[in-house]
């Protein structure tokens, strides 16, 4: 194998393992929240439903953590093994929040083990709903942490280089670097609001399956009231997002928004399909729409692809990407919003069979946006692993035999894929909430 | 002492620490499969399956923490060991996900066969195999340069009576330490035919185990000179935990301390953990990677040993009260307590 194949079964296998941990990474830092805020709700209301609610997603997500945290261990191992350059370099500068997020996870894990197995252990209930909170910041954090690398190889500084060595090494300005607090609240809210419109679909699921428990039209209105705040602060973030590309890393915004040409009140390009290279077709153009997102003020320039050498710029499919995310995100929004106007307004429309269909579907696109997002930062960086420092041909392995442990992995992910889909669907089909219910009142 | 000492001891102990967490773990998730397939299940399942459930994350985060710190501390060993353990370490990555995965399913998941519970049990005797290979690779001889490539001779590596000593050391001491550790919590769940089964493993094991690591040191001389001396500057750290060594199997023997003698089984395990490190010091990589070669800079490691002091105010009384609620209450341990 020559070292353009290395590099290529390098990519292919990263690609792979982070967008199989994304799914269960973004479970796991959102759930813990809806789990808590309904318990929290319980406690306050005195209402069973939302304890058995929160009591019901737990152990959904003890599955997902599962798969998270081996997955997880597998890219923090793989990172190393693929890119033994770029972690070397990013060991010397950026290990500080790699580090911390180590303890972000033990305090998660500690935590977690404890609300578990003590759900009748305490006389007061509050105090096991506290148990929750270590596990809430916990997973928070570790997306926190990660993010600040990541952020970091968007927009690298606190260090110098001299003669191929690191000098003047500053962790802390590397940590809180341009690119970060816009990503950190990104990853946040949105998995935030991913986790709450998968949570709302299912219970919309059930209720298309003919339970009309109160049960399910609880869930359906917290989850839908919380996905709809954090969907709203998502598009907010987002769109700082976009202001920080302009201002740091233009090729990408330019490469994403196939924004040619640099000019004065430029035009927002939706949709559409490249031919020919650069002709632009069957697309919809807002007028200085793109100057407002880059720079808030209609009039102000953007600087286009022109302004690079055609080795700098990224793959131009990150286009369809970018419409993906920001469509999924307006529309799962506007859904939202009309099931809280309708539930306000005491319409029925909200139950029908087709509206319920819709609600079912924004979970899973949720988690398409989430990939198209990442893809989209993560190739829009491209051809650079470190943006202006280190490109991803020079950071991997030189090792032969790439190719074989990606067909080890896709064997390893497609087992645990299928298998924790499996069991959470019997989780939940062999036990539904009616027995549940009855069973609790039977105790007493 | 300087910073890459701090550096390399921290995380040295956490390795150790992850050493006898896991060991605790793969070896209970073997005796589990084996008490099945000899139908002895209904005396000791009950007793793994207790103290297993809550802490097999925290397990996987002691590796996490070791591999990160390293990065950390470190970097030149991202550089060597990520080039040579692709192979190795994937495959580890695999099984770790595997079992982890797996363990969860069958336990908060409702999969029960008899397929899983062999799968998990016997998959966790491969673990610390396949991780033990890196240690082996440590000793030097068994990569080269090319270029400026590095490669690792799996022929040599595979051909080697030290990189199966090392594997076999691993196993027995993963069923030693997990038997002791067994012995003593179902005797303190006061099941007393679990004790018993566990104690007869534990006094199995240890021949095997004592004799394996002896065979280490005899099979260095040949492999790595220098270490082998260093080693022998250090008899004394050896003849220690030798001596808890036997204190630990008097006290099982006459049935009595259960306590003590998985206390001293761990202080006998880190003399001997750590006498090895000192003889390894200041080497990572025999002979191409030094721990002053492979440090990090000076800022990073002061953010680094803060991070980690910080770090350690919260886990040690999160740990304490995990320890509190499922070790040492009585209440839990006996299965009164949910
Ligand atoms: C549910 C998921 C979701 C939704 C609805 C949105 N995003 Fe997003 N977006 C992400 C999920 C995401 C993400 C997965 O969280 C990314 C990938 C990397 C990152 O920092 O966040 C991301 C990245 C990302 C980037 C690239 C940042 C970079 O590369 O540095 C921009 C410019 C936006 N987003 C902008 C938006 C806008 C204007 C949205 C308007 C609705 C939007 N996103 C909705
Ligand atoms: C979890 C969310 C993430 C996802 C889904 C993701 C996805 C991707 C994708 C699709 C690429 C390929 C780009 C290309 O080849 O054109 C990539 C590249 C890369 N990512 Fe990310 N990424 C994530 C977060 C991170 C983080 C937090 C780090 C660092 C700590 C990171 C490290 C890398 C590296 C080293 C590459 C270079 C390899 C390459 O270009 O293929 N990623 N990632
Ligand atoms: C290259 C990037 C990444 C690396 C190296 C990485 C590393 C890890 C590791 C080692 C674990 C297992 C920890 C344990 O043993 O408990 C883990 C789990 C986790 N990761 Fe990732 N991760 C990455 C990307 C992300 C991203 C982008 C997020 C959040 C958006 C995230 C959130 C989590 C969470 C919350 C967990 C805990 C498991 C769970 O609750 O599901 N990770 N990650």
């Amino acid at each position: 194998m020559d070292n353009e194949q290395a590099v290529f079964y390098s990519r292919v296998l990263t690609e792979l393992t982070l967008t199989f941990h994304i799914i269960y990474a973004t479970i796991g830092v959102g759930v813990p929240l809806m789990i808590f805020i309904a318990q929290w709700l319980g406690i306050k209301k005195q209402d069973e439903h939302y304890i058995l609610l929160a009591r019901r997603w737990t152990r959904g997500f003890i599955i997902t953590v599962a798969v998270g945290v081996v997955t997880g261990t597998a890219i923090g191992l793989q990172l190393n093994l693929l890119w033994p350059t770029f972690m070397e370099l990013a060991g010397n500068v950026i290990a500080l929040p790699l580090f911390m997020e180590t303890f972000a996870f033990f305090f998660e894990a500690i935590f977690l083990g404890i609300y578990l197995y003590t759900w009748d252990r305490f006389e007061n209930q509050k105090k096991h709903m506290l148990l929750l909170i270590p596990v809430a910041v916990g997973a928070s954090f570790s997306a926190i942490f990660i993010t600040m690398v990541n952020a970091f190889m968007n927009a690298p500084q606190g260090f110098e280089m001299a003669d191929g060595n690191l000098i003047n090494v500053q962790p802390l300005i590397a940590m809180f670097n341009p690119a970060m607090p816009t990503k950190v609240a990104h990853v946040l809210a949105t998995a935030y609001m991913t986790s709450a419109f998968i949570l709302a679909s299912i219970g919309a699921y059930r209720m298309l399956k003919g339970s009309d428990h109160v049960y399910h039209k609880k869930a359906l209105l917290l989850t839908i009231k919380i996905g709809l705040v954090f969907s709203v602060a998502s598009a907010i973030i987002g769109d700082f997002a976009g202001k920080y590309l302009a201002a740091y890393q233009p090729e990408k915004l330019a490469a994403m928004e196939w924004h040619f040409e640099t000019e004065e009140g430029a035009a927002l390009t939706l949709f559409g399909i490249l031919q020919n290279g650069n002709e632009i077709k069957y697309s919809l153009e807002l007028p200085y729409a793109l100057s407002i997102l880059a720079h808030g003020n209609p009039n102000a320039k953007v600087i286009g692809l022109d302004q690079f050498p055609a080795e700098n710029i990224p793959p131009l499919y990150i286009h369809y990407l970018f419409n993906t995310m920001v469509l999924i995100g307006m529309g799962v929004t506007i859904l939202a919003l009309m099931y809280i106007i309708g539930k306000f307004l005491k319409r029925q429309f909200i139950y029908r069979r087709f509206f319920l269909w819709l609600i079912v579907t924004s979970g899973p696109l949720c988690m398409v946006a989430i990939e198209a997002g990442w893809w989209l930062a993560e190739v829009g960086r491209q051809p650079w692993v470190l943006r202006g420092i280190l490109r991803t041909e020079d950071a991997a392995t030189t090792s032969n035999q790439v190719d074989l442990m990606l067909y080890l992995f896709i064997g390893l992910y497609l087992i645990l894929g299928i298998a924790s889909a499996i069991v959470l669907i019997r989780m939940f089909r062999s036990n539904p909430v009616e027995r549940e219910l009855a069973d609790m009142k039977g105790r007493g | 002492m300087s910073f890459e000492l701090i550096g390399i001891s921290v995380l040295w102990l956490f390795l150790f620490g992850y050493i006898i967490v896991a060991s605790i773990d793969f070896g209970a998730g073997f005796f589990n499969a084996y008490s099945v397939l000899t139908n002895k299940q209904h005396i000791i399942s009950n007793i793994i399956q207790r103290y297993l459930s809550p802490v097999w994350e925290v397990t996987n985060v002691f590796l996490v923490f070791f591999f990160v710190g390293m990065v950390g501390f470190f970097p030149g060993t991202a550089y060597f060991y990520g080039t040579i353990l692709l192979v190795p370490a994937s495959i580890s990555i695999v099984l770790l996900a595997i079992r982890g995965a797996y363990y969860a399913f069958t336990t908060y998941g409702r999969l029960k066969s008899k397929f899983w519970t062999y799968l998990y049990g016997f998959s966790g005797l491969f673990i610390p195999a396949s991780l033990s290979i890196v240690l082996t690779i440590s000793e030097g001889g068994f990569i080269y340069i090319e270029d400026t490539r590095i490669i690792l001779n799996y022929f040599a590596l595979f051909a080697s009576p030290l990189t199966w000593s090392i594997v076999i050391l691993s196993l027995t001491s993963v069923l030693y330490i997990s038997a002791v550790f067994l012995t003593w919590y179902a005797n303190k769940a006061e099941d007393k035919n679990a004790a018993e089964l566990m104690r007869k493993y534990a006094l199995s094991w240890a021949l095997p185990a004592i004799i394996t690591a002896l065979g280490i040191i005899v099979e260095l001389r040949l492999h790595n000179p220098i270490h082998y001396n260093r080693l022998l500057d250090v008899w004394w750290l050896f003849v220690i935990s030798f001596a808890l060594f036997l204190i630990t199997l008097r006290l099982i023997w006459v049935r009595k301390k259960y306590g003590v003698a998985f206390t001293v089984l761990v202080f006998q395990f880190l003399v001997a953990f750590f006498a090895y490190g000192v003889s390894h010091y200041p080497y990572l990589l025999y002979p191409h990677l030094t721990v002053t070669e492979g440090f990090t800079s000076e800022a990073m490691a002061i953010a680094l040993i803060i991070a980690f002091i910080a770090g350690l105010c919260l886990l040690i009384p999160s740990l304490y009260l995990i320890l509190k609620l499922f070790l040492f209450n009585k209440e839990y341990v006996q299965g009164k307590a949910k």
